[in-house]
Order: C-alpha cells, then sequence, then structure tokens
C-alpha cells in the first residue's frame, strides 16, 4: 500500500544520503500558530534527514509542544504545512508516529495496556476492522522492547509514571512508522525507564528512523541527542548539536528568561533581608 | 405476587412488546452511556433530553396529536439543535462549558413547558399521552410505538458495537487518534448523535426530565465492577435492562405511576450496591483496605521503636514497657492492644511477665525491624543525596515512606546509593548481614539522637 511505496522511497534517500536533492523525510515550512490573535510561534521553517535524533529545546512556553502539534496538523495553524518524504502529511500520516504528553490522557480510563499498545496497530486497520492475531503478536513484542511484557494485561492507572511512558512509546513502536514525534518522553520518568528510552530513540535513530523529541533537561542533550533545536516563539537555531547547541544560542533562547529568573531569585532574598532586620 | 407471575409468564403480547422494548432502550442507553461519562459528556446527555420537549411539542401540534415518526423527529431536530447550540456557545465566547449546559438545558425546557401549556389550554390538538412524556410511561406504548422506539434502541447498539474500536480510541487519545489520521471530528459528531438518537428513544418510556439517568447511572455503577471498558459496557447495558424490566412492571401494576422515576431508582439502587460492595473500589472493601494499612503501619512503628530502643542502650535483652512503647507512639490503648497481639500471634515480639513486665523482639522481628529502619534510612539517604534535600527535612517523609517501600525498591536504593554505611544524620544503616545486634547504630553522633521523634530514624 502507500505505506509500501514510501519505505521503499525511504530507502532510497537511505542510500544516497550524501545526494542532497533526496527528499527530507519530515520539512515544515512558514508555520506559524496563534491563539487568540497573540503568536505564539513564529514562521517555524526546518527539515531533518534520514536517521538523526533531534531534541527540541527552549524555556516554558517557548511553543515545543505547539511545534509538533502544529506540525502534526493536531491544532490549526495560521500558515504553514509539512511536508513528509515531499507529499503532504495527510496522505502520509502512517509514516509518522505521534507520542503525546503523557498528562494529556486520562489513565483511569478502563482499558489494559495492551488495549493501548493494540491502538497503534489502528493505522494498519482498516475503519470497523478488529485487532488481528498477528497485530496481538506484535504489540507483545514491542512491548518486550520496552520491557513491559509481564504488564499487558494491567489497567493502565495501575502503571507508574515512567512505565504510563514506556506504554506510549510501545504504542508509537507498534506504527511501525519512519518518524516519530514524541512530546516530552522523559518528564517525569525514573532513571531506569529514561535509558530504556534514551536506548530505543537511539536504536530508531540507528536504523534509520528520524527521531524528534520534545526536551527539557538541556545537560541530556550533547552526548544523547545529534540534533538540536532551539526554540523560543521563534526558531533560534536547528542544527548538529555542535553548531546549533552553543552558549551563545542558549543564551539567545534562555537570555531573557534567565534574566527575570534571576531578578526575582535577587528580590526575594531581598525582602527576606528586609524581614529580618526588622524583627 | 399474582400480578408478579401474571406479568413475567409474559401471556399478554403487549406485556412482551413493551419489555422487549423498555429493554432494547435500558441496554443501548446504558452501553452508549459508558462513552458519555468517560468522555465527561454526561451533563451534555441531560441538557439533550431537556431540550427535547419542545421538539416533542411542536410533533403533535403538527401530527394533531401523538405519532411515533413526527415523535422522533421533532425530537431528534431539538436534540441536535440544543447540542450544535452549546457547542457553539463555548466555542464562540467566553462562557464556560458548565454555564452554557445550563443555559441550553433551562430554555429549551422553558419553551417546551410553554408549548405543552399552550396546547394543553387550546385543545386544538389530541393531547392524549402528552403528559407522559415528562416522566414517561412505558404501558403507554402500543404496536407502533414500541416496534419505532425498539426498533430505533436496536439500531443504536449494533452501531455501538460496530464502531466500538474506534469510539475506544476517540474517547481515549483523541489527539493521538487524529495523529493517524482518524477522522475524529466525525466519530465525536456519530457519537453526539447516537445520543441524541438513544435519548429519542426513551421520551416514551423514561420521559425528557429523567432519561439522562438512564445514560449516566448504568455506566456510572458498570465502573466499579471493571477495568475493562468491553465489560463495562456489557455490565452497563444488563443494569439498563434490569431498570427497562422494573420500570415495565411498575407501569403495569401501578399505571397512575410514571415509569421514568422507577427505572431510575433502580437503576440508582443498584449504583448503590455497587458502590457499597464492589470488590477493591467499593466502600466497604476501602474501608477494610484503609483498617488494614494503618493497622500495618502502626505495628511496623511499634517494632521500629523497639528496635530503636535496643539501639540506645545497645541491650536485646531488656524488656520494654508496654506503657513506654505507648508513649512513644502516641497510639490508643486499643490499638495499642490489637497491634501487640497481631505482633504476639506472628511471633515478631514476645511478652515477658514478670516484673517489671514487657515486651522483647524475636530475631524474626528484629530482622523486620532492621529491615524498616534500613529502607527508612536509604530513603533519608536517597532524599539527601539526590535530590538535594536539607537533612533535617528527610525523616518526616521516610516515616510514611517506609511502609511503602519494596524489596524490589530497596533493591533500586541500594545499587544508586551504593549500599552507604550511614544515613544524613549519621546513624548506622543495619544490612542483613550485620551481625552485631543492636549494630550500634548512634554510636557517631549522640547528640542528634534527641532532636528526633519518636522511633529510630
Amino acid at each position: 500500500m502507500n505505506n509500501d511505496t514510501a519505505q521503499k522511497s525511504k530507502k532510497t534517500t537511505f542510500m544516497n544520503t550524501s545526494d542532497r536533492t533526496s527528499t527530507p523525510p519530515i520539512e515544515v515550512h512558514d508555520l506559524t500558530v496563534a491563539y487568540d490573535q497573540k503568536p505564539v510561534l513564529w514562521d517555524i521553517d526546518f527539515e531533518l534527514p534520514d536517521g538523526s535524533l533531534t531534541a527540541i529545546v527552549g524555556p516554558n512556553g517557548a511553543g515545543k509542544s505547539t511545534l509538533i502539534k502544529a506540525a502534526m496538523g493536531l491544532i490549526p495553524a495560521s500558515s504553514g504545512y509539512t511536508l513528509i518524504y515531499g507529499k503532504p502529511l495527510d496522505k502520509q500520516r502512517q509514516l509518522v508516529a505521534y507520542v503525546p504528553q503523557r498528562e494529556s490522557v486520562d489513565w483511569n480510563f478502563p482499558i489494559s495496556v495492551m488495549d493501548v499498545v493494540l491502538m497503534g496497530r489502528y493505522p494498519h486497520l482498516r475503519l470497523f476492522q478488529r485487532p488481528r492475531r498477528a497485530d496481538r503478536e506484535i504489540a507483545m513484542s514491542v512491548l518486550a522492547e520496552m520491557g513491559m511484557d509481564a504488564y499487558h494485561s494491567r489497567q493502565i492507572s495501575q502503571l507508574s509514571g515512567g512505565q504510563q511512558q514506556r506504554v506510549f512509546l510501545a504504542r508509537a513502536l507498534a506504527q511501525d512508522a519512519s518518524i516519530y514525534l514524541l512530546d516530552e518522553p522523559l518528564a517525569g520518568v525514573d532513571a531506569a525507564t529514561e535509558e530504556v528510552i534514551f536506548n530505543k530513540m537511539k536504536e530508531l535513530r540507528d536504523v534509520n528512523r528520524t527521531v524528534v523529541v520534545v526536551h527539557h533537561d538541556l545537560q541530556s542533550v550533547p552526548g544523547n541527542f545529534d540534533r538540536a533545536m532551539l526554540l523560543n516563539l521563534r526558531m533560534i537555531a536547528c542544527g548538529p548539536v555542535e553548531e546549533a547547541f552553543t552558549d551563545e544560542n542558549l543564551q539567545k533562547t534562555y537570555g531573557g528568561r534567565l534574566n527575570i529568573l534571576s531578578q526575582m531569585v535577587e528580590e526575594s532574598r531581598h525582602q527576606r533581608f528586609v524581614r529580618e532586620s526588622d524583627n | 405476587m399474582e400480578t408478579l407471575i401474571e406479568f413475567f409468564s409474559l401471556q399478554d403480547p403487549n406485556i412482551r412488546y413493551v419489555l422487549a422494548g423498555t429493554i432494547l432502550l435500558g441496554v443501548s442507553a446504558g452501553a452508549l452511556g459508558c462513552f458519555a461519562i468517560l468522555r465527561r459528556r454526561a451533563l451534555v446527555g441531560d441538557a439533550v433530553a431537556h431540550a427535547i420537549l419542545p421538539g416533542v411539542c411542536l410533533a403533535f401540534i403538527f401530527a394533531g396529536g401523538k405519532d411515533p415518526f413526527m415523535l422522533i423527529l421533532g425530537a431528534f431536530f431539538f436534540g441536535l439543535l440544543s447540542m450544535v447550540t452549546m457547542d457553539f456557545i463555548s466555542r464562540n465566547s467566553r462562557i464556560a462549558p458548565d454555564a452554557s449546559i445550563g443555559m441550553v438545558l433551562s430554555v429549551f425546557f422553558g419553551l417546551g413547558v410553554v408549548l405543552l401549556t399552550f396546547i394543553q389550554t387550546t385543545g386544538y390538538v389530541d393531547q392524549s399521552g402528552l403528559d407522559d412524556f415528562l416522566f414517561g410511561q412505558a404501558a403507554a406504548m402500543v404496536g407502533d410505538d414500541v416496534l419505532v422506539f425498539g426498533g430505533l434502541s436496536a439500531l443504536i447498539l449494533i452501531v455501538t458495537i460496530i464502531v466500538f474500536k474506534e469510539l475506544k480510541l476517540v474517547s481515549f487519545d483523541p489527539s493521538f487518534a487524529q495523529s493517524i489520521g482518524y477522522p475524529v471530528k466525525r466519530m465525536e459528531f456519530l457519537l453526539a448523535l447516537l445520543m441524541v438518537l438513544v435519548i429519542t428513544a426513551g421520551i416514551q418510556a423514561v420521559g425528557v426530565v429523567l432519561m439522562a439517568s438512564m445514560l449516566i447511572i448504568p455506566a456510572a455503577a458498570a465502573r466499579y465492577w471493571t477495568d475493562s471498558l468491553r465489560v463495562m459496557l456489557l455490565i452497563a447495558a444488563g443494569v439498563g435492562a434490569l431498570s427497562g424490566v422494573t420500570g415495565s412492571f411498575i407501569s403495569y401494576t401501578a399505571p397512575a405511576m410514571p415509569t421514568g422515576p422507577w427505572m431510575v431508582v433502580s437503576a440508582a439502587f443498584v449504583f448503590f450496591l455497587s458502590f457499597l460492595l464492589a470488590p477493591g473500589r467499593g466502600e466497604i472493601a476501602r474501608y477494610f483496605q484503609k483498617r488494614k494499612l494503618s493497622r500495618r503501619v502502626a505495628c511496623e512503628n511499634i517494632l521500629k521503636t523497639l528496635y530503636s530502643m535496643e539501639e540506645e542502650d545497645g541491650k536485646t535483652d531488656r524488656v520494654r514497657p508496654g506503657k513506654e512503647l505507648r508513649k512513644r507512639r502516641h497510639l490508643t490503648r486499643s490499638m495499642m492492644k490489637k497491634v501487640l497481639s497481631s505482633l504476639l500471634r506472628r511471633k515478631l515480639i514476645t511478652y515477658y511477665g514478670g516484673t517489671p513486665d514487657g515486651y522483647l523482639l524475636t530475631s524474626a522481628g528484629r530482622k523486620e525491624a532492621k529491615r524498616l529502619v534500613r529502607v527508612h534510612r536509604l530513603w533519608e539517604q536517597y532524599l539527601s543525596q539526590h535530590l538535594q534535600i536539607a537533612e533535617d527535612h528527610v525523616h518526616e517523609d521516610a516515616e510514611s515512606m517506609e511502609h511503602l517501600i519494596t524489596s524490589e525498591i530497596e533493591a533500586q536504593l541500594r545499587d544508586s546509593l551504593g549500599s552507604p554505611e550511614l544515613d544524613p544524620h549519621k546513624s548506622r544503616i543495619p544490612y542483613e548481614t550485620d551481625e552485631s545486634d543492636p549494630p550500634g547504630g548512634a554510636a557517631e553522633d549522640h547528640s542528634k539522637k534527641g532532636k528526633r521523634k519518636g522511633g529510630a530514624s
């Protein structure tokens, strides 16, 4: 089907990585998003190559999640469009796996771990078609890859935060996509889960998938990611970590806010000093 | 009793029809209601049910009397209109959803009551049976009604089963559904449509005022018994069917009695039973869980206290008076009694009856006490080392965590800390291999001991 041709086209790009004219797996053009007239993302342009692992970083409210949501067409954009292997996103959705923030769903919903992971197989099923045995087998094997196979029949509310995140990632793996967009997969997870997730992301990159991760921990960017996208309402920099993730760019991305924050800290110290001297 | 037998022998064909109709209605409303409550749209259902009244009245006016097809048409139109209105208001204004729901409910229902009074006072149209649409009258359903309303319920049920997988996905994670290209908007519209239809199907048997409860109560009751959406739908459908049967029965035995309230009462009865009795989630089960936990915590605290007394004076053979234990742990006399007898029964402590009389840790008890003190101190160490929490802040947290830390977590703590010797207060962390009893924990720093509240820390 559609999927197969795209898989092939991906292989071709893989073979011609040096070829500049090959179509990139994901391109975003002129993306602008506004909530109630207030722009939250300004004119974002980027493309990412096959076999890359990119971290999107920026301060709170910089529009990191908004960027991948808008790129996936989940929230309306004022302008801009996304191409997947050179074709409009809506024709290529099978190639993209999106992992929403863990908090975006109700974890008390009455379904099991297996049910959630099977949802990753829905793109491979027709509307109203029930998951087949092969889909269950795939779901089991991706759960095993995330170290969660023992939990397949658990209700999702019985999982820890890290386990929930692993289940979400397993669902994305079950999609068997070429591009993975992950929204804060490492937020609030335990060390063991962090390791499992980092390893899985690198593994995906090594089999030539394109992985994009909204990330909050600056320290773990060098050494784990090969590309960085610095974002603060607009694109500050996007490229290989050693080129984009520089002190200067970080200053541009976080600078203003850091100043305000340090001012606040100063202010609170000052006030405490005043109060104490009053006593 | 006679009426009961007469009713359930199903001799009267009309009873059979009506029963079939109300059961179908209960089943489809119960099943669909699960999606309504999981998507937190229960109140919307209530608003739609009330908003249907003007449609019913207009159907009477246009048809010049009761006509099931016109009724469905009118009710469906107004149900949909109310839903679109609510959506429009919350989309295009700053009015919060609850306010827009309340507004639509009362305005539409008010309009319905105006029309109802208009029909009753002018007497243009044959108004027999119009009152029944407020609170329902199952027994008033005749051949055509049953066929139309029952058929509608059956249709809703079949559609719900066919699109179950899609409804599940859209209800659980709509943004993921959208990301894989599912027609989320259309699925949501279909769900809204089904909801309006099932409410429409219920206007004759249950009535507009209480129809929403047939969506909400069976589903809410079902949630108590299962963690599987499929099973939840089945149970809700069963509860709905049961209420249908009760409603029809009442309708036959007490014809002046409206059916809707009785359906609601019987569904609510099942809900109440679920609320109390459901395993795990029911109030009774939770009460016992809570009590068990607080007992366990109290037991563990006594073990720890005995251990810390051994640590303080280095003597494992000195009896500890019950009074002092109670003073240190602030337990009531009756709780103390229960805790001590439980510990004695499990052979974790022994009682020494001489003078002074008191209690001693057994070796099994000391092992358990050691484990508790160990996880407590490991946790303190973890907090101060990994989370940089000041050492005078870690004790309170460890006091509650020590009862929850499993051996698996303990192993992880030890791994990440490298089995440290001392906790942040410089007390020895007692490991299983540690042979000295007690391990003289306070040797390093006696001065700090006094500051700590109760128990070993």
